[in-house]
């Protein structure tokens, strides 16, 4: 694996998670790089420290997405994809949908 | 489809991608896009396929909508009632299979006093809403809140109409449907020419800022956010309803889907709410009488809606409510939410197991509910859960509350709904008359300054009636009602007492009910 590639994501935020983040919904972002390849574990550590603006506690529960939000990745579910295990490629397309109440 | 697919095969070599190139469980061809639950994955085409299905099997199986009837859509602009509306829409549509043959309209509902938004935000709301609701041709009603103000007594009674047989008169519909009209003639746009009158009706410019004020007022006696949300809701309905009435509508059509229904039974029970169980979580609720609030969207998951929403691109807008923003322990309803999706992470089959639960308890209450015990719940419009026997659960627990609450102040003692069960538990035993005019101070009689509304409440809606500080905000049309009601058991209670000596022995309060 090449240590100097650098992971370019697109994240989505719907269905009420986007308040969290400023109202924004869409992100792109550059992941800096690392010796081995990101995995969606290490992709919402890096969300809650640099782009969650408030509540943390309402998007990320321990090391997982609070329960009730959706996640696609690539457009489909990611239990078909290993969840947190994935391991995020270049171009990636990460969707987080809130399906709570009120967002 | 085509492009998901190619994007996985790039992911081939990868060891958890080989996950990701399982197969529909349906047509087991295409690439599953989704896990609709443990076992059962689906692509794209069969998930819509699976989806538009449910949404007319659901329709078809009830037999509630009569063929050319006028259907009210709630719509919040939330994922769950757009869906549903994108469902109405497709199933309208000329190619649609089994078509639907209803003449929906759409009402909407803008809360945002409550959120203290600014006119601005509200009319960009009503705005984004507004262009929502046109491009799908049917009439619609955006109306502010701060009109249940308006409202009229009359929506806190039920309006019965003389039914036969249900079935029978499905066939009769159906039958004259035939007749009378061609399908193509049920094409919702024809009445277009409505819409315009009502929109400007509605202008959310009319709305008086001393009415907000009132709500916001209102809103702000109220203590917990459980109550809040509570009181929201109650107010919403009479709105909706009411709306159905004077516009002519027959049907109410609301958006919960089975996620919000499992949490909506659990907080009913832990909020006291049993005799609303049955009613709030059936497909099919007729507290209203003339009008029949029907929830075709309570079998899919909030998942499968927002998943579908967002893979066929279902416009909806996101609109904040009371509980946005709120950490999990903000509310019994929002506590209730967070523990059932919890669970459902790790027991997939919570959601259903509690809404399964809720189906058996339908059957028995909602037949309970239309023949007996005509005293119905001045806010929820249920049967009242607490005109019961001495021995009942909820005279225990006012027996209790009671000597629990010794030397309370006479503030908080106003507020209780203490005025006919202190004074009938005791009457009913003892001679009744003379005991009666001993304890005058508690009877119901007392005065007209104060106002005995928890009596005309259920045990439920007494509770939230008690997070409130005050209860002089309430819109005149409950206020009204209640003091017409009070009126009303006030000279039963008088006949009764006349009763009492020709009664001999068993004179009985609760007789008069
Ligand atoms: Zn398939
Ligand atoms: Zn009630």
């Amino acid at each position: 694996l090449a240590a100097a590639a650098l992971w370019d994501v697109l994240g989505i935020l719907l269905g009420g998670a986007e308040l969290l983040f400023d109202g924004v919904k869409e992100h792109h972002v550059t992941l800096p790089s690392q010796s081995e390849p990101w995995n969606m574990k290490q992709l919402l550590v890096w969300i809650g420290q640099n782009l969650l603006k408030e509540r943390p506690e309402l998007f990320v529960q321990g090391d997982d997405v609070r329960p009730g939000i959706l996640v696609l990745i690539n457009d489909a579910d990611w239990e078909l994809m290993g969840q947190l295990d994935y391991e995020l490629q270049d171009k990636d397309n990460v969707v987080f949908i809130s399906t709570l109440h009120g967002g | 489809m085509c492009q998901v697919d190619e994007e996985y095969n790039g992911l081939l070599e990868s060891p958890v991608a080989s996950s990701a190139t399982k197969k529909c469980n349906k047509c087991k061809e295409t690439t599953a896009a989704l896990v609709l639950k443990p076992g059962e994955s689906l692509c794209r085409g069969c998930f819509k396929e699976h989806f538009v299905h449910k949404f007319r099997a659901m329709l078809g199986k009830n037999r509630i909508i009569f063929p050319g009837e006028k259907v009210l859509l709630a719509v919040s602009g939330g994922s769950s009632s757009c869906a549903m509306l994108n469902q109405v829409q497709e199933g309208l549509g000329q190619n649609a299979h089994k078509k639907l043959r209803f003449k929906p309209g759409i009402v909407y509902i803008d809360e945002g006093c409550l959120l203290g938004q600014s006119t601005e935000k509200r009319q960009k709301t009503m705005a984004q809403i507004n262009s929502l609701f046109k491009m799908t041709g049917f009439p619609h009603h955006i109306i502010p809140l701060e009109m249940v103000l308006n409202l009229p007594p009359s929506v806190l009674e039920p309006v019965h109409l003389a039914t036969d047989d249900p079935a029978g008169s499905y066939k009769e519909a159906v039958d004259h449907f035939m007749q009378s009209s061609p399908v193509h003639s049920v094409d919702p746009r024809v009445d277009r020419s409505e819409l315009s009158a009502l929109t400007d009706a509605t202008n959310p410019q009319l709305i008086a800022e001393a009415q907000t004020q009132t709500l916001q007022e209102l809103f702000s006696r109220v203590k917990t956010l459980t109550a809040k949300e509570d009181l929201l809701h109650t107010l919403r309905r009479h709105l909706l309803v009411s709306t159905a009435r004077t516009e002519g509508y027959s049907k109410l059509m609301l958006g919960e889907n089975c996620t919000r229904l499992a949490v909506k039974l659990l907080a009913n029970i832990a909020l006291g709410r049993g005799a609303q169980l049955a009613v709030d979580t059936a497909f099919c609720d007729p507290r209203y009488g003339d009008i029949v609030a029907v929830k075709p969207m309570r079998d899919y998951t909030a998942k499968e809606i927002s998943l579908y929403n967002y893979m066929w691109n279902v416009p909806y807008v996101f609109i904040p409510s009371l509980e946005t923003k709120t950490a999990d322990k903000s509310s019994i309803q929002r506590l209730t939410e967070s523990f059932v999706v919890k669970l459902q992470v790790d027991f997939p089959s919570t959601v259903s197991t509690i809404y399964r639960t809720g189906e058996k308890l339908q059957t028995a209450s909602v037949t309970e509910d239309i023949e007996r015990a005509p005293l119905k719940c001045l806010f929820c419009m249920c049967t009242l859960d607490t005109a019961l026997g001495e021995t009942s659960a909820f005279q225990a627990t006012l027996i209790s509350e009671q000597l629990s609450n010794v030397g309370t102040t006479p503030m908080q003692a106003s507020l209780r709904p203490d005025t006919q069960t202190k004074c009938g538990a005791p009457c009913d035993q003892q001679d009744g008359e003379e005991h009666c005019q001993a304890q005058a101070v508690c009877c119901s009689h007392k005065g007209g300054d104060s106002m005995n509304l928890e009596s005309l409440l259920c045990y439920s809606c007494q509770q939230t009636v008690k997070d409130m500080t005050s209860v002089e905000f309430l819109p005149q049309y409950i206020m009204s009602e209640a003091q017409r009601r009070n009126r009303r058991s006030q000279i039963r209670h008088e006949i009764s007492e006349f009763l009492l000596t020709e009664d001999g022995d068993s004179p009985s309060i609760k007789a008069d009910s």
